[in-house]
């Protein structure tokens, strides 16, 4: 792994201060380019949401533009529906376990291999980078027999548990590198103060952390909210789905009634929109970070 | 940090002196804080694969213990599989467009929003904004586009007077139709890798060449692109590693049909390992998969990124 100290986490919010003046006519040429893939990106979401509010009918003549009669039922209808909000809280609550577990396992042991000396640290560490080279498809079926040895199929902990697991490899690099960067004097003082481990872990490692506690629990958290192979080969029953694989449900029940398909899509994507608006900062720093820091 | 690195790096002999003192105190945190992760990533991450390896030269159903031992014959059904071979074609077509395609828009993009104009911020917002949507969804939205009958794709062909495309239904069209989609929800990842690695670059390289009477474009290709070596390195290995992962999206998509011409490693494992319930074959695809992913993993660092 080559050291990460020196790169900087991508900054979406502030404004690029580099960059050198520029024409009219190049400004032209670019913000023509730039709204020109701004709208093949942002045609398709538009276009779902609106055709979440028409008739079938007027979805196949007028795909692209407002609805002639906007049938508000549609989407209240999916609202007030009991599988929406099960799906929903299904997939937080997966989420949630999934991002304390690896936040927690993840830290405990990337302190270890950052401040602790121990035989064989090293070996251990790489042990666990293996983790980051192939994704879980490619021992799914022998980790669904484990998982139905160990009784967890079809609970949420069947789900959670591999996700934390694959997970680890890549909490764990970014949390070592992170502590090992904290200043060494704490450390110093702290033992002179007769102050233990876990103390320091507790007291002075975890509070000084918090900008890469939200990095690690911002991709385990989009990266469970995601995951679609891991439930989809652990649950059986409909009333744990998550909401990825409810949506292939419910376009497997309502495949000719492509509006209520959409609104469905719009309402389920709807909790990620509004997050990635709210906190866009802390989000695209976080979903690069592991790229740019391995 | 710069400042902390450097004196941390001033004290070393301080620190080992400490350590070494209070080197009793180490067991009880490391015998209650490693173990968790050490057994939950072997006991679900490594042990799984070795599993796999063993698993792989079964016949087995899942059910009860592999018995019927059958030697290398799932690697040779996997390599005599057409499915097979088009599923590692279309990985293949995947990593070319992520280099030929997605690569160069996600430069081009980075280095207008680079340059200092206004709404520079809105627009990474809306390029970055698919990469964070589920696979899963951005495949449902792409299916309803691409329909032929209630889709945009159908409304363009009707608008035009043509007859209703179905190309996700066309063998021949299908995973052109799914690179599209691909390229549309990943370029906004490297495009941003690209601004950082803009924003790394020293501004006064570029002066310099200014003043040296450098046109824009002699700029790009003579100053920027060099020293951007290391982020398209990352961004093509990137693009590999997503190409071999590539399931999620398929799935709503065409689910690797039309006769298997959309099929990847992944779906290829999904579809013939796991809904058939052969435990012995989806492992040996998986064995294959794990072999390709890290002979990649470890070729690539070892032979492009060297240096990074």
């Amino acid at each position: 792994m080559t050291d990460i100290s020196a790169a900087r986490p991508i900054d979406a919010a502030s404004a690029p201060s580099s960059g050198q003046r520029v024409r009219t006519t190049t400004q032209v040429y670019i913000y023509v380019s730039l709204i020109l893939v701004a709208a093949i990106v942002v045609v398709p979401l538009v276009s779902t949401a609106l055709g979440g509010f028409k008739t079938l009918g007027d979805l196949r003549g007028n795909p692209f533009g407002l609805p002639t009669e906007w049938q508000w039922a549609n989407y209240t209808d999916i609202i007030l529906s009991k599988r929406y909000w099960l799906q929903m809280s299904n997939s937080l609550i997966i989420a949630l376990l999934t991002v304390f577990l690896t936040l927690a396992f993840g830290a405990m042991a990337a302190f270890c291999f950052a401040h602790i000396r121990f035989f064989g640290s090293s070996y251990l560490l790489n042990y666990f980078l293996i983790g980051l080279m192939f994704p879980a498809a490619t021992a799914i079926l022998p980790l669904y027999i484990r998982i139905r040895d160990l009784g967890l199929i079809d609970t949420y902990w069947g789900v959670v548990l591999p996700q934390v697991a694959f997970g680890l490899g890549m909490s764990i690099m970014l949390f070592r590198n992170y502590f090992r960067n904290l200043p060494t004097e704490l450390f110093d003082a702290a033992f002179v103060d007769g102050c233990g481990y876990m103390r320091f872990f507790w007291h002075v490692t975890l509070p000084l952390s918090r900008p890469i506690i939200a990095t690690v629990g911002i991709i385990a958290f989009v990266s469970s909210w995601n995951n679609y192979i891991v439930p989809l080969i652990m649950l059986n029953s409909e009333s744990r789905y998550p909401w990825p694989l409810g949506i292939m449900i419910y376009r497997g029940e309502f495949s000719t009634e492509w509006q209520l398909v959409l609104a469905f899509i719009t309402l389920t994507i709807l909790p990620t929109i509004i997050a990635f608006f709210l906190a866009q900062k802390h989000i695209i720093a976080g979903l690069t970070a592991g790229a740019v820091k391995s | 940090m710069s400042i902390n690195t450097a004196t941390s790096a001033s004290l070393p002999a301080v620190t080992h002196r400490r350590r070494r003192s209070l080197a009793h105190s180490k067991w009880p945190v490391l015998i209650l804080f490693l173990p968790p992760a050490l057994l939950l990533f072997t006991v679900l991450v490594i042990l799984p694969m070795g599993e796999a390896a063993w698993y792989s030269f079964f016949n087995w159903n899942g059910y009860g213990s592999p018995t019927q031992w059958i030697g290398l014959r799932n690697y040779q059904l996997i390599f005599r599989n057409g499915a097979f071979t088009q599923a590692l074609i279309n990985n293949g077509l995947i990593v070319l467009v992520s280099v030929l395609v997605q690569i160069p828009l996600a430069l081009w993009l980075a280095t207008m929003i680079s340059s200092r104009i206004k709404g520079a911020l809105f627009f990474r917002l809306i390029f970055f904004l698919p990469y964070v949507l589920a696979d899963v969804a951005a495949g449902m939205i792409w299916r309803f586009v691409y329909d032929g009958d209630f889709g945009l794709v159908g409304g363009i062909a009707h608008f035009f007077g043509a007859d209703p495309p179905f190309w996700l239904a066309d063998r021949d069209v299908a995973m052109y139709a799914i690179l599209g989609v691909v390229v549309w929800k990943y370029f906004g990842f490297h495009m941003m890798l690209f601004i950082a690695g803009l924003q790394a670059i020293d501004k006064s390289v570029l002066e310099a060449a200014d003043i040296d009477g450098a046109t824009g474009f002699q700029k790009f290709r003579l100053v920027t692109l060099p020293l951007l070596g290391s982020t398209v390195r990352l961004s093509v290995f990137f693009g590999v590693v997503g190409s071999l992962q590539l399931f999620d999206m398929i799935m709503p998509l065409t689910g690797g049909g039309p006769s298997n011409s959309t099929q990847t490693l992944v779906t290829f494992l999904y579809n013939f390992g796991v809904t058939r319930m052969q435990i012995g074959f989806g492992s040996a695809v998986g064995v294959v998969l794990f072999v390709i992913c890290v002979t990649l993993a470890f070729t690539y660092k070892r032979v492009f990124m060297r240096n990074d």
